[in-house]
């Protein structure tokens, strides 16, 4: 396929947009694209890196949701405000108190706010015997099966069922 | 206080013998957790007396580790910017642990270290756990980590979340906490031009990467450091694994980009490489970053089997010691220090000299 703009070179980037409602397909080479500003493989690599970085780094804080304002954590006394500007959250316990928001924040920075991954088993809470497990495990299982997670939900199913 | 590097473990390079699974084209592994203690503020909002505790407390915790027996611990809040810079430039602390980014160093910001496996105290997050390993050694470099963090975690109550995993200062670590991360080698990749486009494909499948030294760096010498963006959602092993098989086909991308060149552009690209090579061997001023693009070159030649008389091992040490901070510190100078270039050029004359007639 040919690039629609100087009929010459070969396509490499497909542009789908969507202007009006109505759905456009442009089919660009490399250099012709660039020349319109359309961001390809080699425009990306003049980034900047630091400036990349700093927008999924510490700008992880600008990708939460406006909202919260006056809201304030109730072990460390920092507020949303406050995670906003520093991009760093106080304590523990912050996730707690601005959970709905860090759900959110968290969905949009890693696809998913369910942790699938190694349990920890808080301290002093090891010696509870296997009826606090098991109530410590049909809670992760509740929260599996809310979060679409089916594959640690049946993980989570069968461990239950040994513990039972 | 001077650095006494004789009493870190193998000072902490033990992958400099290249040893490791693909030691020609990734040099090193490293895979670090983050974790934070529950009922403290984050290291950011705590005082020096509620950092020095926790600290103490680490030390405490460090006793139920094997891996830690005769660990040794840095301060870096005892050390000048020299000695700090230097366990930057050998990856054993972040920048930010080492106080170079902004004002200054943390009180109570240590390092607890056996080499392979470490732990940074009081950086962003309390504890960060560290295993390091030469070569491409995904699931070694986690397996080390991971017994350390059981064993800490056993003795330290870890902050830990049913929904949101370990919860971590910033929530992009937030989850495993796990940040695995190779450093790989793609000269191929970039006098091809293919680059740009492999890290734009990497980014489209939950990777990032970054330069030399981690977060903020810049990419030189055709070092980068290839690592997964995100922490939550998904197992340690699923991560590791994911990560595992994109960097087995860069590796793959890598050798087929010198195949080609080499079978396109033999000539140019010998030139190339004993150009870089010569002017290693013979000149008397090197900047550091003219340093790492030749030695650069000097590394695929060997790749290439152009040249045949040199060692990967005499290249990974080259890497480490002509950073500014080592050679300050090898010669008893400041990093600012105007002569560093001459100082440079006379220990890598030195050096390839010496495996020279090694081989000779």
């Amino acid at each position: 396929m040919q690039c629609d703009h100087c009929k010459d070179r070969p396509a490499a980037i497909h542009l789908t947009q969507i202007v009006n409602n109505s759905v456009t397909t442009v089919h660009l080479c490399e250099q012709c694209a660039e020349e319109k500003g359309v961001q390809t493989g080699a425009s990306v690599a003049k980034f900047p890196l630091s400036d990349f970085l700093a927008s999924m780094g510490k700008g992880a804080a600008k990708q939460l949701p406006p909202g919260g304002e006056g809201v304030r954590c109730s072990a460390c006394g920092s507020t949303l405000q406050d995670f906003r500007e520093a991009g760093r959250l106080g304590c523990a316990s912050c996730y707690e108190s601005f959970k709905p928001h860090l759900r959110d924040l968290l969905r949009r920075l890693h696809g998913s706010s369910q942790h699938v991954g190694q349990q920890y088993i808080p301290h002093g809470q090891d010696e509870g015997g296997p009826d606090s497990t098991l109530h410590a495990l049909r809670e992760q299982l509740r929260r599996a099966v809310e979060a679409e997670h089916f594959e640690l939900a049946a993980e989570l199913r069968d461990k239950i069922r040994v513990l039972e | 206080m001077t650095l006494d590097l004789d009493l870190i473990p193998d000072g902490g390079i033990s992958w400099l013998d290249a040893s490791g699974p693909d030691g020609n084209i990734v040099l090193s592994t490293r895979v670090r957790l983050a974790r934070n203690l529950q009922g403290r503020v984050f290291t950011i909002r705590a005082d020096e007396a509620m950092r020095e505790r926790t600290l103490r407390d680490v030390i405490d915790a460090s006793r139920h580790s094997r891996q830690l027996e005769g660990a040794s611990l840095v301060r870096l809040d005892g050390l000048e910017g020299r000695d700090r810079q230097l366990l930057h430039e050998r990856h054993l602390v972040s920048k930010e642990l080492a106080g170079l980014e902004g004002e200054t160093v943390r009180v109570a910001a240590a390092l607890l270290t056996n080499g392979e496996v470490g732990v940074m105290v009081n950086e962003e997050d309390h504890l960060r756990l560290q295993g390091l390993k030469s070569g491409f050694a995904l699931e070694d470099a986690y397996a080390d980590v991971s017994q350390l963090d059981a064993d800490l975690g056993g003795a330290l109550p870890f902050a830990f979340h049913p929904e949101f995993g370990y919860l971590t200062s910033c929530p992009t670590n937030a989850g495993t906490g796990l940040r695995a991360s190779v450093l790989i080698h793609l000269p191929g990749l970039v006098l091809t031009k293919e680059i740009a486009k492999v890290l734009q494909g990497l980014s489209q499948v939950g990777l990032t990467f970054r330069g030399l030294y981690g977060e903020g760096s810049e990419v030189v010498g055709n070092f980068f450091q290839l690592s997964n963006q995100t922490t939550l959602g998904k197992s340690e092993d699923d991560l590791l694994d994911h990560l595992s098989t994109m960097v087995r086909k860069v590796i793959e991308y890598e050798q087929e980009a010198r195949y080609i060149l080499q079978r396109d552009a033999p000539t140019v690209i010998a030139d190339k490489v004993w150009r870089a090579y010569g002017l290693l061997r013979y000149a008397r001023s090197l900047s550091f970053e003219e340093t790492m693009n030749l030695l650069s070159g000097v590394r695929l030649g060997v790749g290439l089997n152009l040249i045949s008389n040199l060692s990967v091992y005499t290249l990974n040490k080259l890497l480490v010691f002509t950073q500014p901070a080592h050679l300050a510190h090898m010669d008893a100078r400041d990093v600012t220090d105007p002569d560093l270039p001459t100082v440079r050029a006379a220990y890598v004359r030195r050096l390839l000299e010496d495996d020279a007639a090694r081989r000779s």
